[in-house]
């Protein structure tokens, strides 16, 4: 652990620190609407385009980052205009995500810089974090924290109840669209930390583990932040203690370790906190009586 | 005057016609059944009201206006639907959503508020369940929510889209009740649309029966009758009246059955064992 704190005053270890925390309330506050919309798989299909549009901006460019906002942006908007229904959509993902990914493979054969380049955008690199870089990812972040501060109600209507949203005069469509967006955003941020391989650990996990606390939804999001930033900086700290492993491995572990103890302890405890409706008997009934003479 | 008002209403998808020339004007506190067979126009004439979609021709107000999308003057309870059981919503956050769903934000409450949803809570009935998970909630305790959701914004009129559809009898029963309840205490219009008049019969002022492009409006006693749905399918219809229930024969599908149809019965069963399973956890 001494390690760790020595490392502390270097700028690579202090970037490295903000980085994770920014990518992480991105990601722990769009997790529980990837969870409630279904949205799994398209973040995984976002984030594996984002490795095709990685591998060509390395090429192109030697910009990664920027290749990789790119793919996401593009891949994000073709699920938008493709798939409404989920069924569709998934499908959609599917085959644009295969068809991108050989193209990545491609891209990466004509690549002959660094070879750690291209395992860096699959499992990410945030050591190699630059100023300009991390200035990306600040503008990003806050980006995505004020889109959904604005959105987050209307939001979570047109998630949790499309039709009755539309008939409210929600634009339920629009709004999916914003989502779409703010997710390849994320993503694209996430990629950075733990690679575009494993953002599901930071996009998905801490939200699917909050849901375990609580039916409150403000309460989920929060906990899922506050996951995710324990899953992320945790992980950072932990590969700057052991110096060999990847800080991916380490995120991933802490953020299923998370999720694992949310579903053993956390229905324990909503229940503590509320008693289940299981339980009570079913206050239907009474009124019944009173129409059945009707 | 009418709070619902349609005047030479038409809407057609291509060739094919919906309604044509339909005169409706709906009171205060009035109770409408909608009926007729699938794909008849019920829901479609529902959009219309919802300002979702528009009259191919002819004039449709709400209060006087315009309908218009997210107005306050329509509250709107759909059919039940399952929630996943982790879906991380509440019973008041859904019914929380009737009052600012639509609105910019983060869902911070604030006195008003949470005054607002508690009352609408305590007129369906709903406080013990109204902090627990919609997911673990029966259809008929959702449907209480739905309603209690619909009715925060305080409507001038009730659209309900076979609000009772996939509950049991005794559910069908509360949930038609309490909306019968709502409408002669604060006067608001029900406009329900329904395959199955049975579970409202006791309730209705009028009945719009859509059919194939025709329609018919009046009593249930002047609108179900052998004669007058025989002429508006253009078929031997019978219609029978068991112990205060109706029961339309003849026309398959088309016209609504009892609970006993093999559609509704399925439903019924199904949710019937749901509600076991959770009793005995």
């Amino acid at each position: 652990m001494t390690g760790a704190v020595l490392y502390l005053s270097q700028p690579f270890a202090q970037h490295a620190l903000i980085a994770g925390a920014l990518v992480a309330v991105s990601c722990g506050l769009i997790g529980p609407f990837v969870v409630t919309r279904g949205m799994a798989f398209a973040v995984h299909g976002t984030s594996e385009l984002a490795f095709t549009g990685a591998a060509a901006g390395l090429l192109v460019d030697n910009n990664p980052i920027g290749g990789a906002l790119i793919g996401a942006l593009v891949v994000a908007s073709v699920i938008g205009a493709l798939g409404v229904r989920e069924r569709e959509r998934d499908a959609a993902i599917g085959v644009i995500l295969a068809f991108g990914l050989g193209v990545g493979v491609l891209l990466l054969g004509y690549y002959h810089g660094f070879a750690t380049a291209a395992t860096n955008i699959l499992f990410g690199n945030i050591f190699g974090v630059s100023n300009d870089q991390l200035l990306a990812l600040v503008a990003i972040g806050a980006g995505v924290v004020v889109v959904m501060a604005v959105v987050y109600r209307p939001l979570l209507f047109a998630s949790v109840d499309a039709d009755v949203a539309t008939a409210r005069g929600v634009p339920v469509r629009g709004l999916g669209l914003v989502f779409l967006l703010v997710l390849a955003l994320t993503v694209t941020a996430a990629a950075q930390v733990v690679g575009t391989l494993l953002v599901l650990s930071l996009a998905i996990t801490p939200a699917a583990a909050a849901q375990r606390w609580s039916p409150n939804p403000l309460t989920v999001t929060c906990l899922s932040i506050v996951f995710a930033l324990v899953a992320a900086d945790g992980g950072i700290l932990a590969s700057l203690a052991s110096t060999t492993v990847k800080p991916s491995v380490f995120v991933t572990s802490i953020s299923f370790g998370i999720y694992l103890v949310s579903r053993v302890v956390g229905p324990r405890v909503a229940r503590r906190v509320r008693p289940l409706v299981a339980d009570m008997p079913d206050t239907d009934m009474p009124d019944t009586d009173m129409v059945a003479g009707a | 005057m009418a709070i619902v008002r349609l005047r030479d209403a038409s809407m057609r998808f291509d060739t094919r016609v919906l309604f044509e020339h339909l005169d409706l004007d709906v009171a205060p506190g009035e109770f409408l059944a909608v009926l007729g067979p699938n794909g008849s126009g019920k829901t479609t004439l529902l959009r219309v009201l919802l300002g979702l979609t528009r009259l191919s021709s002819g004039d449709v107000e709400i209060d006087g206006r315009a309908p218009r999308r997210g107005s306050h003057d329509v509250g709107y309870v759909p059919q039940q639907r399952a929630f996943d059981r982790d879906l991380p919503i509440r019973g008041r956050d859904l019914v929380r959503f009737g009052l600012d769903g639509h609105r910019l934000g983060l869902p911070f409450g604030t006195t008003r508020s949470r005054a607002l949803v508690d009352d609408a809570i305590g007129s369906v009935g709903a406080e013990r369940y109204a902090d627990a998970p919609v997911g673990l909630l029966s259809g008929g305790e959702q449907q209480r929510l739905r309603i209690a959701q619909a009715l925060i914004g305080d409507p001038k009129v009730l659209l309900c889209d076979e609000p009772l559809l996939s509950l049991d009898f005794s559910h069908q029963q509360a949930v038609s009740a309490l909306i019968d309840a709502r409408r002669r205490d604060s006067g608001t219009a029900v406009v329900f649309v329904t395959h199955e008049i049975n579970p409202i019969l006791a309730y209705v002022d009028r009945v719009l029966y859509l059919v194939g492009g025709r329609w018919a409006v009046g009593t249930p006693d002047e609108v179900l009758t052998s004669a007058g749905l025989s002429d508006l399918y253009g078929t031997e219809i019978d219609v029978l009246n068991l112990r205060g229930r109706i029961i339309v024969v003849g026309s398959d599908d088309a016209a609504p059955t009892e609970p006993g149809g093999h559609h509704h019965h399925h439903h019924d069963h199904h949710h019937h064992d749901q509600h076991h399973r959770k009793d005995r956890r």
